[in-house]
């Protein structure tokens, strides 16, 4: 490359980066500032220094168990979604007829279509099923929603297995579960971990389901809580920034250990199969 | 013999089923079911959880006519247009841009592409959260900057007018999500083969009809691909605004998407009734899903004229 498009290259894209650093950098430090300092010196780093925002969000604003709320609901949800997605892959790849055909054309048609328009009769459901206020009304939407990529994905990638294995294990009399659950699952295991991915930042973000879903307290996830305490500290900068960052960190901190992981997984769903 | 292989079909037919009815069943229960259900309730009215009484397309037709109704709807939809207008063409923009520069070979690469992807990570509801704070008209970093600089004429209420509201939210979304776009034609601009751009280049192509000319043209399928995501997506948003103008779309509805004037009407309650329309909310839903549903088709027909080219 010249030099000169090469200092523009890093001059455009050191600008965006600063644009997408800036906000993310004032969250943090300004909330170990005292409003005060906040409105003072914005930018810099805490002259002050507290952790009153963090303690009051911990102890007031019951934040952990938001936290344990949404970590049962997105490992219970992913751990579901992976075994009946790889499960129903599985056989839609290996079974040749019209009937599998079908099935996976209404699975697919999923991806384009939000689940959040049918929210109206799902309200009516849960209160059917006596669910609402629990986080179990949350689950079995999230595995349902997760259905159309996971198996889009994985059927893609069972489709690309190498055809001796089935057939060796075949010969050999095993039962098609046995064959799943042993060779096929652990071959998977690159493909899960992008659904999973995919999956779990959806769902550990998801805002519109407990919002719809859940009032109780004891019931509440962090995006639930958040918008809760948020409202309460608007005017408690120190706090409400407070709050904002105990809900980025957890993703935030991952990202960064797995980041080529998670824009894999992130933009699975735009990858022609 | 033959009866002997009927009866292996049965069986295999019903092992196969068997393997894809747990996911099935949770879709159709969870998803499928409830979506056509939808359509069904948009033909009733009555209030709160059971709308029992039939009554045809009148949710329709008040949805078009009755003026309380049609201000709202046409209002949400006019404004769902822009914010999705806004992304096609700026994010999508901005996004092929940067996936330009990132495509070529420096040191670094790696870390800006990190960079740029990361807000995509975080809930929607805390970065509008955070905008708030930033865009504030008092204390907010920008408009604090804006006065520092001798620019006070610039700092505006960003949320608080009108004129400016929907554009502002669109354009921190922008921010949240230029990210997908970059990285997916990225991907795209990485696979075209070195030879071809090498042979033009001998030709003597400048970049910019490489560019245009070579490059473009094979990444249309990753256009065709980011347009219909942008398009499902933004039809659809909700925690943005829910985060930054509230669910009535502040200021006087004006940044009311539908997804807000769905939640409202069907879900909530509108002030000061509190009682949620569920036939006119599932009248609603059912309209966004004809529209996404025309998006999406005309968006198959065309690719698939491109791919028979």
């Amino acid at each position: 490359m010249r030099r000169t498009s090469q200092f523009f290259v890093y001059l455009v894209l050191t600008i965006w980066a600063a644009i997408v650093m800036f906000p993310l950098w004032t969250l943090v430090v300004n909330s170990f500032k005292p409003q005060k300092e906040i409105f003072s010196s914005p930018f810099g780093l805490p002259q002050h220094f507290t952790v009153e925002g963090y303690k009051a969000v911990w102890v007031n604003g019951n934040f952990g168990t938001y936290f344990l709320n949404t970590l049962y609901v997105t490992v219970i949800s992913l751990v579901l979604i992976v075994l009946l997605g790889s499960m129903a892959a599985y056989a839609l790849a290996k079974w040749h007829s019209k009937t599998s055909t079908a099935l996976y054309i209404f699975f697919i048609a999923g991806l384009m279509i939000p689940i959040r328009l049918g929210t109206i009769d799902l309200v009516r459901l849960m209160k059917f099923l006596a669910l609402q206020n629990t986080i179990w009304s949350l689950i079995p939407v999230y595995v349902a929603m997760g259905m159309p990529i996971s198996i889009f994905i994985l059927t893609a990638f069972v489709k690309n297995l190498p055809r001796e294995m089935f057939d060796a294990a075949k010969v050999d009399g095993a039962a098609e579960w046995r064959i799943y659950s042993q060779i096929v699952l652990p071959l998977l295991r690159p493909a899960i971990a992008t659904v999973a991915i995919f999956n779990m930042i959806k769902i550990w973000n998801d805002f519109w389901f407990p919002l719809v879903f859940i009032r109780m307290e004891k019931a509440r996830t962090i995006a639930l809580g958040v918008s809760l305490l948020f409202g309460q500290y608007r005017t408690d900068w120190t706090r409400a920034l407070s709050t904002l960052s105990l809900a980025a960190m957890p993703i935030l901190i991952l990202y960064v250990f797995l980041s080529r992981e998670f824009i894999k997984g992130l933009t699975a769903g735009a990858v022609k199969g | 013999m033959l009866a002997e292989r009927i009866k292996r079909q049965r069986r295999e037919r019903i092992t196969w089923l068997l393997f894809i009815l747990p996911a099935l069943v949770v879709y159709v229960v969870f998803m499928a079911g409830p979506l056509f259900d939808s359509m069904r309730l948009s033909f009733y009215t009555g209030k709160g959880f059971t709308p029992t009484e039939f009554v045809g397309f009148r949710n329709y037709i008040d949805l078009f006519t009755n003026p309380f109704w049609r201000e709202r709807f046409l209002g949400a939809v006019k404004h769902t247009t822009i914010f999705f207008i806004i992304h096609m063409t700026v994010q999508n923009s901005l996004g092929l841009f940067f996936a330009t520069l990132l495509s070529a070979n420096f040191k670094g690469r790696n870390f800006y592409r990190t960079v740029i992807f990361a807000p995509a990570t975080l809930s929607v509801l805390v970065t509008g959260f955070l905008w708030t704070l930033i865009l504030n008209p008092h204390w907010g970093a920008i408009n604090l900057t804006l006065k520092a600089i001798g620019l006070a004429s610039w700092a505006k209420p960003w949320l608080g007018d009108e004129k400016l509201a929907l554009v502002t939210i669109s354009l921190t979304s922008v921010w949240q999500w230029v990210g997908m776009p970059t990285v997916l034609f990225l991907a795209g601009l990485l696979g075209i083969s070195e030879e071809i751009i090498e042979a033009a280049r001998v030709d003597g192509a400048s970049a910019w009809s490489v560019f245009w000319k070579i490059k473009f043209p094979l990444l249309k399928p990753v256009v065709g691909v980011v347009a219909i995501l942008t398009f499902v997506d933004n039809f659809n948003a909700f925690d943005v605004i829910y985060a930054m103008a509230g669910v009535k779309g502040e200021p006087n509805y004006s940044t009311d998407l539908l997804a807000t004037f769905f939640y409202r009407t069907g879900i909530a309650g509108e002030h000061p009734v509190g009682i949620p329309n569920m036939g006119m909310g599932a009248t609603i839903a059912t309209l966004t899903f004809v529209i996404l549903m025309t998006g999406v088709l005309i968006w198959l027909y065309t690719s698939r004229e491109r791919d028979a080219e």
